[in-house]
């Protein structure tokens, strides 16, 4: 008998499933700075994730955040910067630095047999960074000429541009860098921003895979002793200034064949209590591929190669986000149909069958997400910064499981509305 | 480690199935034999676009995406020069929806016209916003067709230009789909928490009752010999001059091939290696550089690329990197340096097989080489590689004839 392919085969439907987010095991080492631990996975590596609370928020200066995270590794009391990557990588480990607005980490990947090895320089370049002149010379050299390619590309600007309108160049969300800023680092700048920040710094730690019998022992002998934690870091209040003007087109490259284009408003962070189904409304909205935006103007118009919507998480406020890059004679056309996709969701109920679909598809997606330690450990350190415990995980989950369209139509009258969308086209 | 199953449908369709009961997923992963080294020279772009069209509904299926997210799933694909590579991962309950997907596009497309039209305009989008709109973004066209002149590596799977995608027809979709996309030019990987009798039943109700095509034979014109040195100048609306170098390696076969891939590590893998090192810190003429291969099954390029730090001369940079191309061909490199790339490579192994999409990737990509288990020797391979095998690897690499240089200069 032929096999009927016209009839999909039958499912399990996702939000039928039992979605659990593991437990961390969670110790505190000699200073008190905590680490939250995840054991797990069938490959014998480890990832060492060390937060510390020295985003650019806590910069006086631009830069400067950025510039000291860069540059832990460049130089210890003891050792070059070449000696300490040649360390760690001989042992095939890697050291990745990354400094977002409220907060910097130092992330240690490797195999789980060169732990021991490669621990001590972590405590290292924590304790006894030097920032030397020579390696900070060279960085706002090669970092001034990344800015001038950087700034040949639209979409470059437009990420730049759409914060700042939406939160003001003083906040540490809508700032950025221009050369000169470059220019005006010095030394003591980094090792004063080091000093406070790291070395005597507030500190947690996440860690996670196939842990070493000396783990613990390890990471209270080379992090545990050092004077982290001892001072209250005060939380940076900073004014959200938005732009008055809605609407811009800016021309940065004549000969340019596409334009970036950014619609965005403001949106409340993780603890409002319309996120969760705001989420949903997104994913119909542009947040996955079977999305409206991406249906109409990509697999209906052939405008673009991609288009998607975002809720943008910052720890304090948020954004709501529109972003693609799109042939310059259409440019206009996609934003009509951004805003019509937005008009569609006010005035007309998502169908029961589009809504299902999308919660299903967003429930496998997070049990794909959850799927081993890293991703595990990654989610709850989300959730930690935050301020958010397993309660947040477990609403999320049933707000997407019951939200209706009439619930989504709500939203969308309330939060897709034309007139608060920041506009931007960057040809 | 990675265990693994194999049996062969009879329309020729190779499967693999590795279980992993410790993730609620399933990765069901089918590799088509077909590259853009297999495109007519005067239709280039067409497999990369093709893979755009499997997306565009299947005989039986008007839409593929729905179902499958329907079902808790997410899917995409990739083209190479060498292979087209169509991935899904779903909640292992519901896997049999892939396989009614996947063996509903294997059977044939719903070749709709609307689909093509719209596909070409997306894929025209993607070739601007990835080698247009980009400074730089052409260096790797004007590359390709310097370093090749005959073999089919001359282009990139973008396509040649803009105009071969502009005109693809129906019937070149038609010819193409019933020439490469069969069972047996194909092969099938299943990951996850499923059982190999499962992924037989599944893999003989769905894709069995396909026929197989003609088998295809490969038969591509081999790159000759390079003899004299070539150059390229370019001049363009960019800020900052690049120099880009490349010289002919072997192919994924080729004696030399682990070592090669550890010359590269050597010369430009991370901030301890040579070129970073030597050219960027010690004696500032780089704000960045790179040296890799794209690891392609027939003989590739090696390549060194960087930026020039402002005010350097073309000349300056291009004899600093041939300086640390002749340390690496007169001298052997000591024990620990040779340690060193290869715990790296060690480790590179051990965190890209994490996840139950990357094992499906490699499966289907060994078994593309000729026996997935070539997966599980790739560390042994490394590990045997010697100072002197370096050595003599990049001698015969690194010679001036083989070499070809794109000067690519800022206007400004």
């Amino acid at each position: 008998m032929a096999v009927d392919r016209i009839a999909a085969p039958i499912i399990k439907d996702a939000i039928d499933f039992n979605i659990q987010l593991k437990p961390y095991h969670k110790f505190t080492l000699d200073n008190g700075v905590e680490v939250y631990a995840y054991e797990g996975g069938a490959q014998e590596v480890v990832l060492v994730d060390l937060v510390f609370y020295a985003g650019n928020s806590f910069e006086q200066k631009n830069w400067v955040a950025a510039a000291t995270n860069f540059l832990l590794k460049n130089g210890t009391s003891t050792k070059t910067s070449f000696e300490i990557t040649d360390a760690f990588e001989f042992y095939g480990a890697h050291l990745n630095r990354s400094c977002t607005n409220e907060t910097a980490t130092v992330t240690l990947h490797c195999l789980s047999k060169h732990y021991q090895e490669v621990i001590p320089l972590m405590g290292e370049i924590i304790a006894e960074a030097t920032f030397p002149e020579k390696e900070i010379a060279i960085l706002k050299q090669n970092q001034i000429q990344r800015l001038l390619l950087n700034l040949k590309k639209g979409d470059f600007i437009a990420n730049r541009l759409i914060d700042e309108y939406l939160f003001g160049f003083d906040h540490p969300y809508g700032k950025y860098s221009v050369e000169q800023d470059y220019k005006n680092i010095n030394r003591e700048d980094l090792v004063t921003f080091y000093e406070q920040y790291y070395k005597q710094g507030k500190c947690v730690i996440f860690i996670a895979g196939k842990f070493p019998a000396t783990m613990e022992p390890l990471l209270n002998k080379y992090i545990g002793q050092l004077p982290l934690n001892k001072k209250e870091i005060k939380e940076q209040v900073h004014p959200i200034v938005s732009a008055t003007q809605k609407k811009y087109s800016i021309v940065n490259d004549t000969a340019s064949v596409q334009g970036s284009i950014r619609l965005a408003r403001h949106f409340p962070n993780r603890h409002h209590p319309d996120f969760p189904a705001t989420q949903v409304l997104n994913n119909i909205f542009g947040g996955f591929f079977g999305s409206r935006l991406m249906s109409n103007i990509r697999e209906d118009k052939g405008y673009t190669y991609g288009i998607h919507s975002y809720l943008q998480n910052y720890m304090h406020a948020g954004a709501w986000m529109v972003s693609t890059d799109a042939g310059k004679d259409v440019c206009k056309a996609t934003i009509e149909e951004v805003y019509k996709e937005m008009k569609i969701l006010r005035e007309t109920l998502v169908k029961e069958e589009e809504l299902k679909l999308v919660k299903n598809y967003m429930l496998g997606a997070l049990l794909g997400d959850l799927d081993g330690p890293f991703q595990i450990i990654s989610r709850w350190k989300t959730y930690l910064l935050n301020d958010l415990t397993e309660d947040y995980f477990y609403n999320t989950i049933k707000v997407v499981r019951s939200v209706t369209s009439e619930e989504l139509q709500v939203l969308a009258e309330k939060y897709l509305k034309e007139e608060d969308f920041f506009e931007l086209v960057v040809y | 480690m990675i265990q693994f199953e194999k049996f062969q449908l009879d329309n020729g369709l190779k499967v693999l199935v590795h279980q992993d009961t410790s993730t609620p997923m399933a990765v069901v992963n089918v590799l088509y034999n077909v590259g853009a080294k297999d495109e007519d020279p005067g239709k280039t772009g067409f497999a990369h676009l093709f893979e755009h069209l499997m997306f565009g509904g299947s005989i039986n299926i008007p839409v593929y995406d729905e179902p499958l997210q329907r079902a808790g799933g997410e899917n995409n694909a990739y083209t190479t020069n060498d292979l087209t590579n169509y991935y899904c991962q779903i909640p292992a309950e519901n896997i049999e929806t892939a396989f009614w997907l996947e063996s509903d596009r294997m059977l044939s497309l719903a070749f709709s016209e609307k689909s093509l039209e719209v596909q070409r305009k997306v894929v025209c989008e993607e070739f601007k916003e990835h080698y247009i709109n980009k400074p730089y973004g052409d260096a790797w066209h004007k590359m390709r067709s310097l370093a090749y002149t005959k073999h089919p590596y001359k282009w990139m799977t973008i396509g040649a230009s803009l105009s071969h995608v502009e005109e693809a027809t129906m019937q070149d979709v038609k010819d193409f789909f019933f020439q490469f996309y069969r069972p047996n030019n194909a092969i099938l990987v299943v990951t996850g928490n499923v059982q190999t009798e499962q992924v037989k039943q599944l893999a003989e109700k769905w894709f069995g009752p396909i026929p197989a095509g003609v088998p295809y034979v490969r038969n591509l014109p081999k790159e000759p010999v390079q003899e004299k040195s070539r150059t390229m100048d370019v001049r363009a609306d960019v800020p900052l001059d690049m120099l880009m170098m490349t010289w002919h390696m072997g192919g994924r076969f080729d004696e030399g091939y682990h070592a090669t891939d550890l010359i590269t590590e050597v010369l430009g893998g991370g901030a301890s290696a040579r070129l970073y090192e030597q050219l960027i810190k010690v004696k500032q003429i780089f704000s960045s550089i790179d040296c890799y291969h794209f690891g392609t099954i027939d003989p590739g390029l090696l390549v060194i690329e960087g930026k020039l730090v402002k005010g350097i001369s073309m000349t300056v940079a291009e004899k600093a990197v041939l300086e640390e191309v002749e340390k690496i061909k007169n001298e052997i490199l000591d024990a620990k340096e040779v340690q060193k790339v290869i715990n790296k490579t060690e480790s590179v192994i051990c965190f890209e097989d994490i996840s139950i999409m990357n094992r499906a990737h490699s499966l289907a990509f060994y078994e593309l080489l000729g026996d997935a288990d070539l997966m599980n020797k790739e560390l042994g391979m490394y590990q045997k590689v010697t100072p002197a095998m370096i050595q003599s690897t990049a001698q015969k690499i690194f010679q001036d004839n083989n070499r070809n240089t794109l000067y690519y200069y800022s206007k400004s």
